[in-house]
């Protein structure tokens, strides 16, 4: 083989190979670091593991707000309007968190309740997080939001 | 009437785009000069029928002739005129007609500045960003057509501009950004023209690269921009989330990135041919993709709108078309590439082929991060996201991987380097990063970081080896002038760029590992410590602006007993929408910023406050601004303006030794 061949074999042998440790690193990453997606009616039939960060989507309950008066500690029920699920955080909440607005919520399982790390809100008046979607649709209340909202 | 001509103008360059990307090539292939010289004046025209009908859809903003539903839904009576502007392009509808518009202003700045390129050669080019101005044109008039009316009864006034995109940001952000995606075109036309045409010697390298390097600028500027933005507008202070939207333009950069160090070898030695043609392929499909993903709202992100299904699957289609037609093409063709010239195993070809290995493995890693839950949910596994960690874990790396060869590139020599002593000096760079870097985390209060001392030595590596390099030429020309006015254009800018990612790259360190950050309980009265400062909230009261009413707070900050500062944050709430939107306070400085934000009111008139200092944040953009001067410079040299004689590139001579 001509040293030119040879070197560009080697070339090739080295890039398929750096390229294939890398996708198997990233896959071995993803796996370590995706969270799952629960419903509250999962969470409350206990199909979500403790020991992992999750998500949960679906609506804040009305009228279960809770504040602590003391410091940045809040509750408050998130809701596909079969089952709630009690949400502990402690922070500031984004913007347009509202009692009865959709809301998307990561953190880890305790007991009955989620401490959460994060609060997502949506940004935008129109726009339905799709994991919230698909928790109503999974409770099958879509269409009973909807005509809420609509009213 | 007005609006009628806008659309009118729409239709036109749709029909213009039509011609432009069959006529040319009509003419190509029939060898009939006659339709190939349709390229530029259909490429003018194009460019002027946009024009118009983006000027007419901007007046219709500042008219506020509410009988434009666009206009109608994303304006308002009060909002200010400079917001107005920027609304045009704040919604799908408008900002396709600025991605198209760009499109064809990169259309028209290859018509103008063409003249040392063959006639077929830009007539090709010229036609192939044609056929990507049908694809987007037939998008916009069939889903997405801005100049739709609501008539006879128009609303007397407008639902008003996304609060969040009422912003200085916003109005530079998106074009800056849309220069950048549409730029790639630029490089992928002309991948396709050689592809088309079979010439695929390294002349289209040179042509093409001072088109990849600006794009590059740009989309590096727009993407700075867009993380500054997001840090004081909706972040809370953050400044990049790995967010699919961000990802979506950081992908098309980095495989820019290698495309522009891979064109620096196609064009010097005439290797790397096909993997060139292959990334020019990828950086814009790669932005269509990002495109998509924006404007189909399959992934949940902060960018995500009010979306519409359909539109999705037309982009979809349509990136089918252009990458499936592309990939093709180039499976047929790229074959027929030869590869003349060889190097040795060190030299700066090898550096440059690892910094491309690099690049295109942290692309192809941020890119499945993307894709996963996608990917996942379309196997029915349920719906699963992918945070910060995956990306952190595998990015933070690999830059530092792609860093430790940035030093040795640089100081090579092509064809073959391997005379230790061109690398002699780095050495003592060496020696003074790692050492400096260890020593810095001890200078800074709280416990020892470990990272902060390896992205310290890092980013002090990169900025002393960079040095070294200008210091030695400028001992080859006899001094900094000398070396200035005789090196190429494209060395300086390459000294300009990996400064810049030194600096950002200690920013970055420096923000992520030391940024105080408390988010407390603040009432009229209550006095916090922050850093070496102290926080005083004084004072509560409402404010009204011109479309909406604030909370505003007042704080005062105070070194030791003097007052250094008064800063006054508000909490807005918008009148049309009644959206609530956080106006954060931030004290830039060079070597800190402080972020004082309010969160949301607590009985007895107390807020939720969050206070920061973010150590070197503005290191991340002044760097990345750094990067894209150095882009700008690099295209500045005068070999680009020369009119290309048809010459052989040096490397097939040396081509005929092996």
């Amino acid at each position: 083989m001509n040293p030119k061949r040879k070197q560009r074999l080697f070339i090739i042998l080295g890039l398929v190979s750096g390229l294939g440790v890398a996708v198997g690193l990233v896959m071995y990453a993803l796996s370590q670091n995706i969270n799952l997606f629960f419903t509250p009616t999962q969470i409350a039939k206990g199909d979500a593991p403790e020991t992992q960060t999750i998500r949960v989507g679906g609506m804040v309950a009305d009228g279960t707000v809770d504040r602590d008066p003391q410091s940045l500690k809040v509750s408050f029920d998130v809701t596909d309007f079969d089952h709630n699920v009690r949400v502990t955080y402690e922070g500031i909440l984004p913007d347009l968190f509202r009692e009865g607005q959709g809301v998307v919520v990561q953190g880890r399982i305790s007991g009955d309740q989620l401490l959460a790390s994060e609060v997502l809100a949506k940004h935008d008046e129109n726009y339905m997080p799709p994991e919230v979607t698909e928790a109503l649709r999974q409770s099958g209340k879509l269409d009973k939001m909807m005509g809420a909202k609509n009213k | 009437m007005i609006p009628e001509i806008g659309h009118f103008a729409l239709v036109l360059s749709f029909a213009v785009s039509i011609c432009l990307a069959t006529l040319p090539l009509c003419g190509y292939f029939t060898r009939q000069q006659g339709f190939l010289a349709t390229a530029k004046p259909l490429a003018l025209l194009q460019g002027f029928a946009l024009a118009v009908s983006f000027g007419v859809l901007m007046y219709g903003f500042l008219a506020h002739d509410f009988t434009i539903k666009y206009v109608a839904d994303n304006s308002n009576l009060d909002l200010p005129w400079h917001f107005r502007m920027s609304a045009v392009w704040g919604a799908h509808e408008g900002s396709l007609l600025l991605w198209v518009l760009i499109l064809s202003l990169w259309g028209v700045a290859v018509a103008l500045f063409s003249r040392g390129i063959p006639d077929h050669m830009s007539a090709l080019v010229l036609a192939v960003m044609g056929i990507i101005g049908v694809g987007f044109l037939a998008f916009m008039l069939f889903t997405s057509n801005p100049f739709v009316r609501i008539l006879p009864f128009a609303p007397s006034n407008g639902s008003d501009l996304n609060p969040l995109l009422q912003d200085p940001g916003l109005i530079f952000h998106p074009p800056m950004l849309y220069m950048g995606y549409v730029g790639l075109s630029v490089a992928f036309a002309f991948a396709m023209a050689s592809l088309i045409s079979g010439e695929l010697n390294s002349m289209w390298a040179r042509w093409s690269r001072p088109w990849t390097t600006v794009a590059w600028a740009f989309l590096t500027l727009g993407i700075a921009l867009g993380s500054w933005w997001a840090y004081y507008e909706l972040g809370w202070g953050g400044w990049w989330f790995w967010d699919p939207v961000e990802n979506a333009s950081l992908i098309p950069w980095l495989v820019a990135t290698a495309l522009m160090h891979s064109l620096a070898v196609t064009e010097k030695r005439g290797l790397f041919r096909s993997w060139t043609l292959l990334l020019a392929i990828a950086a814009f499909s790669l932005s269509l993709l990002g495109t998509f993903l924006v404007r189909s709202g399959v992934l949940t992100s902060v960018h995500a709108f009010a979306n519409d299904p359909e539109r999705g699957v037309f982009i979809l289609g349509f990136l089918v078309v252009i990458i499936g037609g592309s990939l093709t093409l180039y499976a047929v063709r790229a074959s027929k590439v030869s590869e003349p010239g060889e190097f040795a195993w060190i030299s700066r070809e090898s550096f440059l082929l690892f910094n491309n290995l690099i690049l295109t493995v942290m692309a192809v890693s941020v890119l499945l991060g993307t894709l996963y839950p996608l990917l996942v949910d379309a196997m029915d596994g349920g719906k699963v996201s992918v945070g910060a960690p995956f990306f952190n874990a595998v990015f933070v790396p690999l830059t530092a991987i792609l860093v430790s060869g940035m030093a040795f590139g640089p100081l090579s020599k092509w064809r073959q380097s391997d005379d230790p002593r061109l690398y002699r000096p780095l050495i003592v760079t060496m020696i003074v990063s790692v050492v400096v870097g260890l020593a810095w985390p001890i200078t800074l209060s709280g416990e020892y970081s470990i990272a902060t001392a390896i992205g310290v030595t890092l980013a002090l590596w990169l900025a002393i080896a960079t040095a070294v390099d200008f210091v030695k030429k400028t001992s080859n020309y006899g001094g900094v002038r000398q070396t200035l006015a005789r090196v190429e254009r494209g060395m300086i800018g390459m000294w300009f760029a990996h400064l810049g990612l030194a600096v950002t790259i200690f920013g970055v360190v420096m923000v992520e590992n030391h940024t105080e950050h408390r988010d407390l309980r603040m009432g009229v009265g209550d006095r916090q410590q922050l850093g070496s400062y102290e926080v005083r909230m004084t004072q509560v009261s409402v404010l009204r602006g011109p479309n909406y009413i604030a909370d505003q707070a007042i704080f005062e900050i105070y070194r030791g007993d003097r007052l250094y500062k008064t800063v006054s944050p508000q909490k807005r709430r918008y009148n049309a929408s009644g959206m609530v939107m956080t106006e954060a306070s931030i004290d830039s400085g060079f070597t800190r910023d402080l972020y004082i934000a309010m969160g949301e009111p607590l009985d007895g008139g107390d807020w939720a406050v969050r206070l920061s200092v973010k150590p070197y944040v503005d290191w991340v953009w002044a760097g990345a601004f750094l990067m894209g001067l150095g882009g700008f410079v690099s295209v500045t040299d005068k070999r680009y303006r020369q009119r290309a004689v048809e010459k052989k590139p040096e490397s097939s001579i040396e081509g005929a030794k092996a």
